[in-house]
């Protein structure tokens, strides 16, 4: 066996060991939902950095980003500024959420928007939006999972690379099930450790390796110049309003994402989101980096049209044997991740929101609908990945997060102002779904699209276009159902709970 | 209720970032970084600092 396949091996059965052992962590009782989903909800700043790196810096970003670098130049850069103003909006709307949700011991964001709003079906809205939006994801995480297993060979690579990803992904089930988040939090360490070091070395090396960054660019502008789709290292004019709005758009829905806010509520206390707010951009530069490993794809003269073997191969090829192995590591764990807390948090959408009824469990209650959910989102994610093409996965996963931009109005609205009405922010979370999925499907799944208006054409994200149709409707319908005097429900927050 | 106006800090960011015109050019490289890939980056770390402020300046007695 090849010494980076030992490492490797060696690496992944130690985080499923700590998984399973996650659950002595604190020595509490996990048949509760408060301890098994939120870690008991008494993660520090240390902890909550970690876990909250590890979850929104998936194996999938890191892949993803780099391949849309070496495929489109510049404007795949969109993701830095998308990963900075991120924050300023998570340190204003997360603090203040983490305040209501602890004074009223929510597990969701869509238990917020029942209390707030008295809706049961705005209630179950924001729930299967949040799941659906998830399911996806996790699928996505199997898929650089495999790209990695297929690379490693022998007995990973064993009938394409399914057979590993099956036995990864029960385990993860298994000790998901067992230890709750704590699984994650503990395992995110490791995480997130091998991803920095492998990020550290591979920014040092390779461009050097490649003669500087001003060759590797000037090599990439000539490259980039004669795709059959022309691009470059600068952005066109027309592309300024694609890449501020689809920079915007992203940094609204981050941390409206289930897994986000599963690990939100894990922290102990308001500073600990406050400070994270503040830390969790150098998780940023490492991604910034990152991206300018695609130029690197293109001046090492890697051609492909699978972009996203584009950094497993640059690894393959300028690292030695041992030090792959752990950087395979470190991508497989960087997907075991986040693929457990969006388990969790579908899981507990799932049972709080849509099956629990009238009745609620809240965070005092039993977590065993929630655990079992675990399993079974785990399970539909890996079918997911088995029966459906990699390129429908990753569809699905963009009309996600369209989807979840559109429960921004009663959620993230709602935190402020209770002026909206619940029937209204139903009405515009509809037309918002559904404008959004025709949009998808008209520009056959890219991010942005064109809109016509009058003799102009501006192209833009289409996630904040349909974001923009959701308030209109919600803004109309609140004035009409408001001046008609339909009874709006009842509000269990008070002005105490924001404080 | 001071304490408010040290927020308006967070909206330079979005000013710096949203707006590609402002720094969509190759020139001054920095070691061999187009303006436009540097320019970026140095937000994120300016974005850490501006939040560490607010975050220090805005804080509660129950933050801890």
């Amino acid at each position: 066996m090849p010494s980076g396949t030992l490492i490797f091996a060696v690496l992944v059965v130690g985080v499923t060991v700590m998984g399973f052992l996650a659950a002595r962590w604190g020595g509490a009782n996990l048949g509760n939902l408060d301890e098994w989903a939120l870690g008991g909800r008494r993660f520090g700043t240390l902890v909550s950095w970690f876990l909250l790196g590890g979850d929104l810096y998936t194996a999938y970003t890191f892949i993803a980003v780099p391949a849309l670098v070496y495929g489109a130049g510049a404007i795949g850069f969109f993701a830095v500024p998308y990963a900075t103003i991120a924050y300023p909006i998570a340190f204003v709307v997360l603090s203040r959420f983490w305040g209501v949700a602890h004074r009223r011991g929510y597990v969701t964001a869509a238990d917020f928007v029942r209390d707030r709003f008295g809706d049961r079906t705005l209630e179950i809205a924001v729930a299967l939006t949040g799941v659906a939006a998830a399911l996806p994801y996790i699928a996505l995480q199997l898929v650089g999972m495999r790209a990695v297993f297929a690379q490693i060979g022998g007995a990973f690579a064993a009938s394409g690379g399914f057979l590993a990803l099956g036995v990864a992904f029960v385990l993860l089930a298994a000790y998901t099930y067992t230890s709750g988040l704590r699984a994650p939090a503990l395992i995110a360490f490791v995480k997130d450790t091998l991803i920095y070091v492998t990020v550290i070395a591979a920014i040092t090396i390779i461009p050097a390796k490649l003669g500087g960054w001003a060759h590797i660019f000037s090599l990439s502008q000539s490259a980039l110049a004669t795709r059959a789709k022309p691009a470059s290292i600068l952005l066109a004019p027309q592309q300024y309003f694609a890449y501020a709005t689809w920079a915007f758009g992203s940094s609204l829905s981050l941390f409206i994402y289930p897994h986000s806010i599963t690990s939100v509520l894990a922290a102990k206390s308001r500073g600990v989101i406050r400070r994270n707010a503040a830390l969790l951009p150098i998780y940023s530069l490492l991604l910034g980096f990152l991206a300018l490993l695609g130029f690197c794809g293109i001046a090492a003269g890697i051609e492909t049209t699978n972009t996203s073997s584009v950094v497993p191969t640059l690894i393959d090829r300028f690292f030695p044997s041992w030090f792959a192995g752990v950087a395979q590591a470190a991508i497989v764990i960087g997907a075991l991740v986040p693929a457990a807390i969006m388990a969790i948090g579908s899981a507990n959408l799932f049972a709080s929101n849509v099956l629990a009824g009238f009745a609620p469990t809240r965070g005092n209650g039993s977590a065993s609908t929630a655990k079992l959910l675990t399993l079974a989102f785990c399970a539909i994610a890996l079918v997911l990945v088995l029966v459906v093409p990699v390129q429908y996965a990753i569809y699905f996963q963009l009309l996600g997060g369209a989807w979840m931009l559109q429960i921004f109005p009663p959620f993230v609205f709602g935190m402020y102002t209770r002026w909206f009405h619940p029937k209204a922010l139903l009405l515009g979370w509809a037309c918002g779904m559904l404008s959004a999925t025709a949009m998808a499907f008209a520009t056959h799944f890219t991010p942005n699209i064109a809109l016509h208006l009058g003799g102009a054409t501006i192209v833009g994200f289409l996630a904040l276009y349909a974001l923009a149709i959701n308030l209109c409707v919600a803004t109309l319908g609140t004035w009409a159902l408001r001046s008609l005097r339909v009874d709006a429900g009842i509000d269990m927050t008070t002005e105490a709970d924001y404080a | 209720m001071r304490k408010r106006a040290w927020y308006a800090l967070l909206v330079l960011p979005f000013v710096g970032t949203l707006f590609p015109q402002l720094y969509n050019r190759a020139e001054p490289a920095l070691f061999g970084l187009p303006f436009f890939y540097w320019y970026q980056l140095a937000w994120v770390i300016l974005t850490t600092l501006l939040l560490a402020v607010v975050v220090y300046a805005t804080r509660r007695p129950d933050d801890a």
